[in-house]
């Protein structure tokens, strides 16, 4: 449909048993995509399965985190010459079928993030978590223009500008990923929007329940959304005063 | 006359080790600097303790002993903050070294760039 061209980035550590079904699912749902794993610095075979998916891989040296992943995802999607970019996590926690609405809401925004927070949605979270979020949503819908209500969804697109911007200052922290990445975003000018999407509990791993974690993530989620808040606005773009 | 030989013995020992640390090439020059006034100045101090009295009753302090503990300590502080913001660099210049590390070797296992 559209002449764009279009990069699926799928960070993965230690994904070998999920990442060859995301891979062919994206396929599926986006005829004609690129789809680029980065393997972050996985031990077991999540960079073989991908290249026999039929997906372009590239291979850290050692574990960098989300946030360096896809770093690393937007420089390469800059450099081949990538128009748009749609973040898909390797755990099968996001559904292709929602690809097409982010790649096509990039056409009046610069970011799309998919929110599974509305009123079709199956994903809930409740305590402290839940807390965490609201306030981010808070925070950064005010900073933004319009609301944006699921401010750690990993699920989103972004086109050329935010490509260029994110390729080069793309925050490696815990939750800079997510939320710190859009706070640069909102900051440099950036158009946010978001669509609804679908979003799968975790089949394995990092179940995260607990309450001292759950505090200790509103305690980062707060620290991280200050840090970026108070961060200059990248000076190596011109478009921003 | 115990303190005197005592203090001036560490600071004369942290100077040498410290000398020879530069010497051998394991410390860079601006760490071994600093490390080595900080030395220098303990020996000063240990050498001439009437030093240490004078400048404590200058500056109003009633134990001149806690001059010396309380700049120690700032000191301490001062150079454990440049210590993590050389690491903090350090560490965001290797993640990018990564990424790069990454892109090449994709750029050359990839059969299909023929560019």
């Amino acid at each position: 449909m559209s002449a764009q061209r279009e990069l699926v980035a799928i960070p993965a550590w230690n994904e070998d048993a999920s990442i060859a079904m995301v891979v062919d699912l994206v396929r599926k749902q986006r005829l004609g995509v690129e789809i680029l794993v980065v393997d972050d610095g996985s031990t077991d075979r999540t960079a073989d399965e991908a290249l026999k998916a039929g997906a372009r891989v590239v291979s850290l040296p050692f574990n960098v985190g989300v946030g360096g992943a896809m770093r690393t995802a937007f420089l390469y999607a800059q450099r081949e010459g990538f128009e748009a970019v749609v973040q898909v996590d390797a755990d099968g926690q996001h559904d292709p079928s929602d690809l097409g609405s982010l790649f096509d809401g990039l056409h009046d925004a610069d970011i799309v993030v998919g929110s599974r927070f509305h009123p079709h949605s199956m994903y809930f979270v409740g305590g402290p978590r839940k807390w965490a979020m609201v306030l981010l949503s808070k925070a950064l819908s005010r900073m933004n223009k319009s609301p944006i209500s699921d401010p750690t969804s990993g699920f989103r697109a972004a086109g050329p500008r935010a490509i260029s911007l994110f390729s080069t200052t793309y925050p490696a922290e815990y939750l800079g990923d997510t939320v710190g990445s859009l706070s640069i975003a909102i900051r440099n000018g950036l158009v946010i929007r978001e669509t609804p999407v679908t979003m799968y509990y975790r089949a394995h791993g990092r179940p995260s329940k607990n309450a001292l974690w759950s505090a200790l993530y509103l305690g980062r989620a707060t620290l991280a959304l200050i840090a970026t808040i108070l961060k200059k606005p990248s000076p190596s773009k011109s478009d921003d005063a | 006359m115990t303190n005197t030989i005592i203090a001036a013995g560490a600071s004369l020992v942290i100077f040498v080790f410290v000398f020879d640390l530069l010497r051998r090439g394991v410390l860079k020059e601006k760490y071994a600097v600093l490390w080595l006034f900080v030395a220098g100045i303990g020996l000063v101090f240990a050498i001439v303790p009437g030093l240490l009295d004078w400048l404590g009753a200058s500056l109003g302090i009633g134990a001149p002993v806690n001059l010396l503990f309380f700049v120690m300590g700032v000191v301490l502080v001062l150079v454990s903050v440049q210590l993590s913001y050389e690491l903090s660099r350090h560490e965001a210049r290797i993640r990018r070294l990564a990424e790069e590390v990454a892109l090449l070797k994709q750029q050359l296992d990839d059969p299909s760039r023929e560019r």
